[in-house]
């Protein structure tokens, strides 16, 4: 079948969780597993309330898992408190939203220099590393406009080049085109696609909507909680 | 790092900014009221610390307790000081020279302008020469009085180069001048050297029996203040006891019922004091409690704060915020608001108390209220108000960094 691939940077195994609300206990992941390789472009598929935005925010180190185990980079981070998973989240993991989830006081240069200066990164080094990839997104002449003055497309160009400020290992979108009209959003899954292709960049990706899934190596789907279905793209 | 900080944090003041003033609002008013009423309060305390500066330690008053609150030390008592008890004092071991002093006001009018000011009287006779040697009288200009001068004044230094010649007349007075004093005309003699207080510098000296005959005091066989010079200074207490008994039997009243003074200048000046102190205090306490009103109002909008950028909060964590960058970036947002609100209040207290002094000094012609803020004050006042903004954004600054990210990127409060 598939040639072995290399070793899974992102590894869930049996990752279970619940949460209470009230009386009611919610069941959103059970018994999830996961493994995505090194430089691999995944889809996460299901339908709404099958535990896609869970599982996204267990692989972003966003939260933990009420059972199960979590690798990432060969890290357990299923036991982490918020500070260390603040940590792996700014180093490691660069989030693409459907909202765009840029900071509304801040130009689109500053956008991108924030994750960086959360890490420390001198003020010189973080200036010519968001104007770079500004450049990438090719939104360089928009460099000083606040969100509210950019397009919905142009917005979420200035997200995926903040998303690799910090030069993660993984690049998590939740529904990337979830809010721009088609064409636009061919756009930003060029840019995507371009990030896999040519800088190798290792791809997780939270869809409902097929066509944009298939741009990636392999669709997983997610009912209740679990991946009941893997398919290969047929590319 | 904590620059980048300090810029993120004021641009979301600025983004509110209407809301950031008038929270700042609380905090300036305190501010203000401390600086300025701490900074005249302690110019009235300097001032009044000068006054009493020149006088010597061997020196003693005696005074009838005053009914009214205003006007000329020793005027308005009910039951003034006898002329005859002077003599009385004088028999007392350890006086050195007891005399009587008339102090009283009188309209002194030069050119066509008036002014009232007190007059103080000097004795005659071989007393003289004590009280100068005592006071340290000296002229700048023309000479001090003699007995023959029964219409001649001495002038503080103020009518010639000072305040009160600025604010009054149009020209400085020189000896030799004439001028009216309660409309009878009067020789000035000499002008006093600065001593740089009020009492001297605005005075007008005449001899005792001048004072009388031509009736600036009544009279009625009674002084308003003693001076009692004293031999040996060690003893300063026991004869002020001493004096004390010899009034109470005099004026017919019980011990701890005194309807009379007898203090060295320094105990007057730490009675003066300690009511300036209960005064400043006061102010203080009521300042305080607007702060902490203030505070309250930064707790207020810094909580409203977390509530609305609760979203922003959970984009940041996402992005690599720990909490303790969160809880830092809202620290300063407060303590920011705290500061600047601070640094207003600074400028107005200042702006109030030196507007206030000026005017004053225009209206009245008089230095006693004039401001004393020292850079303590300012930096003091600017680190209260720093702490109080940073206290006071410590439990909303807490709550922001605590948020899960999860629940705050979907917005939910």
């Amino acid at each position: 079948m598939a040639k072995k691939p290399n070793k899974p940077i992102i590894e869930l195994k049996d990752v279970w969780k619940i949460y209470q609300m009230g009386e009611v206990k919610v069941v959103a992941l059970s018994g999830l597993d996961l493994a995505v390789s090194k430089g691999e472009f995944v889809s996460i598929m299901g339908p709404s309330g099958s535990g896609k935005s869970t599982a996204m925010n267990m692989i972003g180190c966003l939260d933990i898992p009420t059972k199960g185990t979590i690798f990432l980079d060969g890290k357990d981070i299923s036991q982490m408190n918020e500070s260390d998973l603040a940590q792996i989240r700014g180093q490691k993991i660069g989030f693409i939203f459907q909202q765009f989830n840029l900071i509304p006081t801040l130009t689109a240069l500053e956008n991108i220099m924030l994750p960086m200066i959360f890490q420390g990164m001198p003020r010189d080094e973080r200036m010519a590393k968001a104007k770079k990839l500004l450049k990438m997104v090719e939104l360089d002449e928009r460099m000083d406009h606040k969100p509210n003055e950019l397009s919905g497309g142009q917005q979420q160009r200035v997200a995926i080049a903040r998303s690799l400020s910090n030069d993660p290992e993984v690049i998590l979108a939740d529904e990337p085109t979830g809010n721009l009209d088609s064409k636009t959003g061919n756009t930003v899954m060029d840019f995507l696609k371009k990030l896999h292709k040519e800088e190798g960049k290792t791809i997780v990706m939270v869809t409902h909507d097929e066509d944009v899934a298939k741009n990636a190596d392999r669709i997983e789907y997610l009912k209740d909680g679990k991946i009941v279905k893997v398919l290969k793209s047929g590319r | 790092m904590i620059s980048d900080y300090i810029s993120l944090s004021v641009r979301s003041l600025l983004k509110r900014r209407l809301r950031t003033y008038l929270t700042m609002i609380g905090i300036f008013i305190g501010i203000a009221a401390v600086v300025s009423l701490i900074g005249l309060g302690e110019g009235l305390r300097v001032a009044i610390t000068s006054q009493f500066g020149f006088l010597g330690t061997d020196v003693l008053s005696v005074q009838a307790a005053n009914i009214n609150f205003a006007g000329a030390p020793g005027q308005g008592a009910p039951n003034p000081l006898q002329e005859d008890l002077v003599d009385k004092i004088n028999k007392i071991n350890n006086v050195d020279r007891a005399f009587g002093r008339y102090i009283g006001s009188a309209t002194i009018e030069f050119r066509d302008k008036q002014k009232i000011e007190f007059i103080v009287s000097i004795p005659g006779g071989e007393d003289r020469r004590i009280f100068e040697r005592m006071m340290n009288l000296k002229t700048q200009d023309g000479r001090l009085l003699t007995d023959q001068d029964t219409r001649g004044a001495l002038l503080g230094s103020n009518y010639h180069t000072g305040t009160t010649y600025g604010a009054t007349f149009d020209r400085p007075i020189n000896a030799g001048d004439k001028v009216l004093i309660n409309d009878k005309q009067f020789t000035v003699v000499g002008i006093l050297e600065n001593k740089g207080s009020f009492i001297f510098d605005d005075a007008i000296m005449m001899n005792n029996d001048v004072m009388i005959t031509e009736g600036i005091k009544a009279d009625d066989g009674t002084v308003n203040i003693i001076g009692v010079k004293v031999k040996d200074v060690d003893q300063i207490e026991q004869t002020r006891l001493d004096i004390e008994k010899l009034l109470r039997k005099e004026r017919d009243v019980k011990e701890g019922e005194e309807d009379f003074t007898v203090q060295t200048p320094q105990q007057a000046l730490e009675s003066l004091n300690s009511t300036l102190f209960a005064v400043q205090l006061f102010v203080t306490i009521i300042a305080v409690i607007s702060l902490v009103v203030g505070g309250i109002g930064i707790m207020n909008t810094m909580y409203t704060a977390v509530l609305e950028r609760t979203k922003e909060i959970g984009i940041m964590k996402s992005i690599g915020a720990r909490n303790s960058t969160i809880f830092t970036l809202f620290f300063i947002e407060s303590g920011m608001m705290g500061m600047i609100g601070g640094l207003i209040g600074i400028g107005l207290g200042m702006s109030f108390a030196y507007g206030l002094s000026y005017i004053a000094g225009l209206a009245l012609g008089s230095d006693l209220i004039r401001a004393s803020i020292s850079i303590w004050l300012v930096l003091g006042a600017l680190a209260f108000s720093f702490f109080f903004g940073t206290i006071f954004g410590v439990l909303p600054a807490i709550r922001a960094s605590k948020l899960n990210p999860v629940d705050s990127l979907r917005g939910a409060k």
